[in-house]
């Protein structure tokens, strides 16, 4: 008998549409196994009622011949994206119990598309960190354990932590994820599945909460390559609401998809040999190389002479807009609100954001704060601008000569929770991969490739030129259906 | 102007008053004990991010827009208004159809 929730986005339209299954059970399967999973704290908030309601919406559909493309399919919705009459929060205190009366663009988008919402997901707060031990709602877990007997807590990965853990157990076939700096990549990467960062501009901002506009972007998280086309189809598309929206019209990224890279160049970035990588993720790559070249790739060595500026660059330009952006947060219009006896104005709002915000959020404020200060804003954060300019520079030498680039995800495979958290700096390392594209808005996506010395998921990361998500799609695939990955947690939970 | 502000940030570092400074700048009460682990925690992020100062940025301008875009206009017509009621609904403290905020004038 079929398992429905191990059926891939796909599998379910697919099978929803051919009547071997009711849009009900599947949602029933997905509840059962969201309620059953509190252990991994990867919902803020359940809503199994909402999932029900949209598969007897789709029940209907299907028996009055009026399929949506997502008909059947419930997913989860990562809880930076404004919900109307659903809690949302951004893993923060000072937005708990806020309740959006208007619905964000994308998630609109998949409503309008037929999806159902298995509910709220737990992610690092504000979207700030890389393992997902900054929410006030407490740490999500990764359905991973190391094979070494041991039964550490992993960290799922950040900030879209609670959607690559629901997604590797089994809670939801698809997730939304947004990614600033690496928070689709490199969770998906930690948990074995796949994840894709459109082009800046492709998804809408509007009624996402924001923590650095020019390089917050939302996409999809799904088990593989195909089920992020027909996410990411469903998701992207021009809102006049974002002044940034691009106007063009959404690419068939699922009609196009094709593992054949004949023709193709793809790119290796010698830059990204960086010093002390591990040996079992130096391997994967090579075997990556050696994948897409059976897919018929020419593989050519291209350099990006600016990668090692990225990092830095980014946690001067995120924290500025973070800081400029989490201004609104001042306990009047909306979200917590801390007035000691005799407070005024001022010390009201002090007093809230000193209450509301946890510690990384207040770094990053700080930090932000100090590098616009007067006397400071251009030896920061113009300089940082500059060089944003030349990371985008690298990137557009480099796709004169190849069509798409191969590095990996993240340093590192999964680590445990705890291991990382008294030094800031060493997990804005994990970014180290991922940021460059941020920073240049580049379409980018991880790929489950192999398992690490210890037995968890490690991803190899692509990164094609602005607006051909399907290069990127189409050299995942190529992977995808190379590496075979089919590992998954064993179930503890 | 450039080497001039590559100076003054380079061996930069942040002392307890700058950060008391700042958290006051950004509205957030800190206590004593967190503006002193702020502190180093702070001078190791500015130390590292420093190493930017070193990049040669003649003729570049800085980046303004990551995708080129053209900023848009629309029609000058009220598309929207009338949720007085939903503009509030989150307020911690709405009054006669306003928010309300401790007294600002002594």
């Amino acid at each position: 008998m079929t398992v429905l929730t191990d059926l891939t986005v796909a599998q379910i339209r697919d099978g929803f549409r051919a009547g071997d299954f009711s849009a009900k059970e599947v949602a029933q399967a997905f509840n059962a196994n969201v309620a059953a999973a509190k252990a991994l704290n990867a919902f803020i908030v359940e809503t199994p009622e909402k999932a029900l309601e949209a598969a007897d919406q789709a029940d209907k559909d299907r028996a009055a011949g009026a399929l949506k493309p997502l008909s059947g399919v419930p997913i989860g919705m990562k809880d930076l994206f404004c919900t109307k009459g659903v809690q949302t929060t951004a893993a923060s205190h000072i937005l708990e119990g806020f309740t959006p009366t208007y619905e964000s663009f994308v998630s609109q988008k998949l409503w309008d598309a037929g999806a159902g919402m298995l509910g709220k997901l737990n992610l690092d707060q504000f979207a700030m960190g890389s393992s997902n031990e900054t929410s006030y709602f407490g740490n999500v877990i990764s359905p991973w354990r190391r094979k070494d007997g041991g039964n550490a807590a992993l960290a799922p990965g950040g900030s879209s932590g609670g959607s690559s853990s629901a997604i590797s157990a089994r809670l939801c076939p698809a997730a939304t994820g947004t990614d600033t700096g690496g928070s689709i990549r490199q969770p998906a990467s930690f948990v074995g599945i796949s994840g894709i960062k459109p082009t800046y501009g492709r998804c809408s901002r509007w009624g996402v909460v924001a923590f650095a506009s020019s390089l917050d972007q939302a996409g999809p998280m799904a088990r593989d390559v195909r089920d992020c086309a027909i996410m990411l189809e469903n998701m992207a598309g021009f809102d006049p609401r974002d002044a940034t929206s691009l106007d063009l019209a959404v690419p068939k990224w699922e009609a196009g998809l094709s593992s054949n890279l004949k023709g193709k160049k793809v790119g290796i970035p010698s830059e990204y040999r960086v010093d002390g990588m591990p040996a079992d993720i130096a391997k994967l790559w090579d075997q990556g190389i050696a994948w897409l070249k059976d897919a018929g790739a020419e593989i050519v060595n291209v350099s990006l002479p600016h990668t090692r500026y990225a990092l830095p660059t980014y946690y001067i330009i995120a924290p500025a807009e973070a800081s400029s952006n989490l201004a609104r947060y001042d306990g009047v219009r909306y979200g917590l609100r801390e007035l000691p006896d005799g407070a005024n104005l001022q010390d009201m709002y002090a007093a809230t954001r000193a209450a509301g915000f946890g510690p990384e959020v207040k770094r990053r404020i700080i930090i932000g704060t100090y590098v616009l200060s007067a006397g400071y804003y251009d030896a920061y954060f113009t300089q940082a601008c500059k060089v944003r300019a030349l990371i985008a520079r690298d990137f557009e030498e480099a796709f004169k000569q190849c069509d798409v680039l191969l590095t990996p995800t993240a340093p590192s495979a999964a680590f445990a929770l705890g291991e990382k958290q008294a030094d800031p700096l060493a997990m804005y390392l994990n970014d180290v991969f991922t940021v460059p594209a941020s920073l240049a808005g580049l379409p980018a996506m991880s790929v489950p490739a192999g398992l690490s010395d210890e037995g968890l998921p490690l991803g190899l990361h692509l990164i094609g030129p602005a607006l051909d998500e399907q290069i990127v799609l189409n050299a995942g695939l190529a992977i995808e259906e190379r590496a075979g990955f089919v590992a998954r947690p064993d179930r503890w939970w | 102007m450039l080497r001039a502000c590559n100076a003054s940030a380079r061996g930069m570092s942040v002392d307890l008053n700058t950060v008391k400074k700042i958290a006051s700048l950004a509205r957030l009460a800190v206590s004593e004990a967190e503006a002193e682990a702020l502190v180093p925690e702070l001078n190791g992020i500015l130390h590292w991010v420093e190493q930017l100062g070193e990049v040669d940025v003649t003729g570049i301008d800085p980046m303004t827009a990551v995708i080129p875009n053209k900023l848009r206009l629309r029609e000058d017509a009220v598309t929207d208004g009338n949720v007085r009621d939903k503009v509030l609904a989150n307020a911690p403290q709405a009054e006669h159809g306003f928010f309300a905020v401790p007294k600002v004038i002594e």
